[in-house]
């Protein structure tokens, strides 16, 4: 393994500040003069307001300022990403999103007033004594019953239905049919539970504004603040760029809940500029369980079609799929062009139609969280597998492999309008039997009866579609954005380098990394590379962080950006040694003319650039900085064979998690140390989803776990070690560093290999049970064997 | 409004504070110490762990003044003398036992505290012992290995 570069488990140089106490986090910035505010929320899930009285909360001291939806009706709504349009040809229901309720509330949470004051607790206090006249209304939680009609979430768009699209419409008949004259349909129905993201920062968003030159400063915990200054600049408070700069310093986490541009985030950026102080404000996590998007919350039926050699005819499904309240910034993508599109999973299924129903309910929005769409997709599909190679009687493995498309199949066009460009899939089960120890699980199962206790193993695949995205095709399906990354590559004087980059690292590790990428490429230590990242005035405009795309699309411009720099400097060089550009080679740092000894070192060519004295000024600009805007070519297909082994208590359904394998073909890999540890975080995550998280709503739509004490996040001991690989390595096609991404792999692959095993175990301990919806608590474990 | 005083990462400080202060909100807004960290509201994700006398304490659950003439450490004292990172510390970063970094604080506190009651823990105690610490990024699996090694080094 190399110590430096591409391939080299660098330890991360951001740890220092992190492991010191320096992180530099939104809360811990504090701007002179700053007033803080309290939002009052709702606590009921749907109601009428029918009038707001201040009076009392004006007049108590240290108040600066109180503001209701009246005082937004002037400024535009939250916007949505994404456009849906519906297998009739229809545009989706887009209801407005206010920043402060208007006329209604339509969740607990949903803000009705902000009170700024001089402290915390003094708007706190203030926010007390605003009488709301709130008339509550009947609350529509149950998707199926929101479908059906009756209450109303937004009375305007007169029906709770989003969209009912349809994938591939073309296909819908043609899988009917296959359906019918199938020689086996298994049939699955399962819910995809609602998951709270719980990054462990809470969001927090500071609105600074600077009357001397009429400049708007918002400091926010997101991932991708060029994208929340174009949408609050653009679409919410009409401020042109030039004068809207957003800040996203160290942020604690993300796990795609902090890349929605949210109301308190315009909130502040316009009270800061009305009121002419700045204005904080700092989430408690009981305000983030009721605001931050929450994620999945699918009800889907699925089928599957065998014929009698089990291989797969075609696959129909019929989700519902939550939206919430109100459309999250790319809520109306996920269930769509992130789920329907990865039906086809690892398989040659030749036939697949998938009807998505979007849903509006009483319930705080759902939006993108670790995965998005591709866990709901790859669970549904490695359950219904599953269940079929039980109702076939074939092994769970062989049915999979049998249906794998072949290494030498690829590029692989399915029929749900993806171009696989490369993998190995019977390579990445082979490597999981391997570090799965496959071959040794009938003593341990026999050493688990012993003890009383039932064993099971659960094996699936996974695929994903990362690198988000090709501009050009997410414009046709819908798209409001493009999804390129840039980079500048700033070379200094004495040879160091400042990379610029448009995306946001909030755990990933980018200023490690990303500088290994370019000490690779020019033969510099890591050391001299210096990544700058999360500020709108000091970045070019980029996309930002999720959907595993920072290495594979902010990578890749980072790399065009420095391959124009070695051309510019090869110039530089070859002037200085009097030698033609074609003939100056780049290796270790230093130029040489090839065939020759004269060379010449990075940091003289550096020196040159910028004390052009020695210069060939008449062809070329002094400097050496370089910007690249990279759109890729396709997605990237990260893909891989998981294993978990189980134990099941039968007497109490306890669920303990005795072994966890993942091997994972990520293409090239710049830090197998910081891959590894990707891949930890996610398996983690969707241990917790199959076993333990549950957002969870009554029917009035009060959160009932909105807290830590009631949402069981997974802690230290409810976790094994894990085994990981990612030694199976077939680089992407399309881009410059074969790269495909690893940063949600584990959550998306991870889930249905928890609750295969389940049903394993149970299975092998004589009790039929086909399916139990996640998560696996041990009450619902205990009801499906005890019937 | 009251005055507290107490020796914080081994230099008295003293702050005026209200009665319903606490020593995490005091940590951070008196002293600007801003590596102990809020993740919660219910004294769950340990995020704002310090030491108060030797021992680790939820900072959200106590109140400044209860911690009156008390030693207190945070993440800002864990550092060797020279500035260098402490062997807990080290180890974190030599195994990659943090990602976002706003857990760690807490983690690095916590583990430090185990450390000093138990030298050499097993996975198992390992994990018991960070039951009140709550990571979302690395699924533990290298903190557990962390501790391993910082135990080893120690």
């Amino acid at each position: 393994m190399p110590e430096n570069g591409i391939g080299a488990s660098s330890v991360r140089r951001e740890d220092i500040r992190f492991l010191s106490g320096n992180g530099k986090y939104t809360d811990d910035i504090n701007v002179h003069g700053q007033k803080y505010v309290f939002f009052l929320r709702s606590d009921v899930a749907h109601g009428k307001i029918n009038s707001i009285d201040t009076s009392k909360a004006e007049a108590v001291s240290g108040v600066v300022g109180i503001f209701t939806g009246d005082d937004f009706v002037e400024v535009g709504g939250l916007p949505c990403g994404w456009q849906v349009t519906d297998r009739f040809g229809e545009v989706m229901k887009e209801p407005g999103h206010p920043v402060l309720a208007q006329g209604k509330v339509r969740h607990v949470g949903d803000p009705i007033a902000a009170v700024v004051a001089d402290s915390l607790e003094i708007a706190r206090d203030a926010a007390e004594v605003i009488n709301v006249d709130l008339e509550e209304l009947p609350a529509v939680v149950d998707m199926k019953a929101a479908v059906e009609g009756g209450t109303l979430v937004h009375d305007e768009i007169e029906t709770n239905l989003c969209y009912d699209w349809g994938f591939v419409e073309e296909n819908r008949d043609a899988v009917d049919e296959a359906i019918k004259s199938a020689h086996h349909v298994t049939t699955l129905e399962l819910v995809n539970n609602r998951l709270v993201p719980n990054a462990m920062e809470p969001r927090v968003a500071i609105g600074d504004y600077d009357a001397s030159n009429d400049q708007s400063t918002l400091y926010t915990t997101s991932q991708n603040p060029h994208v929340i200054r174009l949408l609050m600049g653009a679409f919410v408070l009409q401020i042109p760029e030039h004068k809207l700069r957003v800040v996203a310093p160290d942020v604690g986490g993300g796990f795609g809940s902090k890349i929605f541009h949210y109301a308190e985030e315009a909130f502040c950026t316009l009270a800061a500029r009305k009121l002419r102080v700045p204005v904080k404000w700092t989430a408690s996590r009981t305000e983030s369980f009721i605001t931050d998007a929450h994620g999945r919350d699918h009800v889907t039926k699925i089928e599957l079609a065998l014929d009698e050699n089990g291989m797969f005819q075609a696959i129909r499904t019929d989700t519902c799929a939550n939206m919430g309240a109100y459309l999250s910034t790319f809520s109306t993508s996920v269930p769509t062009w992130l789920h329907g599109t990865l039906m086809a999973g690892n398989y040659k299924t030749p036939l697949i139609y998938v009807n998505v129903k979007a849903v509006f309910t009483n319930t705080v929005p759902v939006d993108a969280y670790r995965g998005a769409g591709r866990p709901e997709a790859t669970f549904q599909l490695e359950r219904v597998i599953d269940k079929a190679a039980r109702e076939m009687g074939m092994d769970p493995v062989e049915i999979r492999r049998k249906n794998f498309i072949q290494k030498d199949e690829f590029p692989y066009a399915t029929p749900v309008a993806l171009e696989y460009d490369t993998g190995d899939y019977d390579a990445t089960m082979d490597k999981l039997h391997e570090i799965a120890d496959l071959d040794g699980y009938e003593a341990r199962a026999k050493a688990s009866r012993e003890k009383g206790l039932l064993r099971g193993l659960g094996i699936n695949c996974y695929i994903e579609a990362c690198g988000i995205a090709p501009s050009n095709l997410v414009g046709m399906l819908g798209a409001r954005a493009g999804l390129y990354e840039s980079a500048t590559v700033r070379v200094n004087a004495t040879g160091s380098i400042t990379v610029m980059t448009g995306c946001h690292s909030h755990g990933q590790g980018h200023e490690t990394t990303f500088p290994q990428v370019i000490a690779d490429m020019i033969g510099i230590s890591e050391d001299q590379v210096h990544i700058q990242h999360g500020d709108t005035s000091n970045t070019p405009m980029g996309m930002g962080t999720y959907g595993s795309r920072s290495i594979a699309v902010g990578g890749a411009a980072m790399v065009r950006a420095t391959e124009k720099i070695i051309a510019k400097a090869k110039k530089i060089a070859a002037h200085l040694m009097e030698a033609s550009a074609e003939d100056i080679e780049l290796k270790d740092g230093s130029f040489s003319v090839v065939g020759t000894d004269k060379s010449v070192g990075w940091g003289d060519v550096c020196l040159a650039a910028y004390v052009p004295h020695n210069y060939p000024l008449e062809e070329l600009e002094p400097g050496l900085e370089e910007t690249a805007f990279y759109d890729p070519a396709n997605f990237t297909f990260p893909a891989g064979a998981y294993a978990c082994e189980v134990e099941v208590d039968p007497d109490t359904g306890k669920v303990d998690i005795c072994s966890f394998a993942a091997t994972d073909d990520f293409g090239n890999v710049i830090n197998p140390m910081v891959v590894d540890g990707q891949v930890h975080g996610g398996i983690a995550q969707g241990i917790g989803q199959a076993l333990r998280e549950h957002a969870f709503y009554d029917e009035n739509g009060q959160l009932l776990s909105g807290t830590y004490m009631d949402y069981s996040m997974p802690r230290a001991d409810d976790l094994p070690s894990f085994v990981v690989d990612h030694s199976c390595q077939t680089p992407c096609t399309h881009n410059p560093l074969g790269v495909k991404g690893c940063g949600e792999a584990g959550a998306i692959g991870s889930p249905p290999a928890v609750v295969n095993a389940v049903i394993d175990a149970l299975n092998k301990g004589g009790f039929d049970v086909n399916h139990i919806d996640m998560p696996l608590s041990p009450s619902r474990v205990w009801t499906a064997i005890n019937g | 409004m009251a005055t507290v005083t107490m020796t914080v990462n081994g230099k008295s400080v003293s702050g005026e504070v209200e009665g319903r202060t606490l020593l995490s909100d005091f940590v951070r807004n008196n002293l600007n110490l801003t590596g102990t960290h809020i993740g919660c509201d219910t004294s769950q994700c340990g995020a704002c762990v310090v030491h108060v006398d030797g021992k680790a304490v939820k900072s959200c659950t106590i109140f400044a003044l209860e911690v009156e003439g008390s030693t207190v450490k945070t993440i800002e004292g864990m550092a060797n003398p020279d500035g260098s990172l402490g062997v807990v510390q080290q180890a974190f970063q030599d195994n990659h036992g943090l990602q976002c970094g706003f857990c760690t604080p807490g983690m690095v506190m916590s583990a430090a505290a185990l450390l000093d009651e138990n030298p050499n823990p097993t996975e198992t105690e390992i994990r018991e012992y960070l039951e009140g610490n709550i990571c979302r990024c690395t699924g533990y699996h290298n903190i557990v290995k962390s501790i391993q090694a910082a135990a080893v080094a120690a």
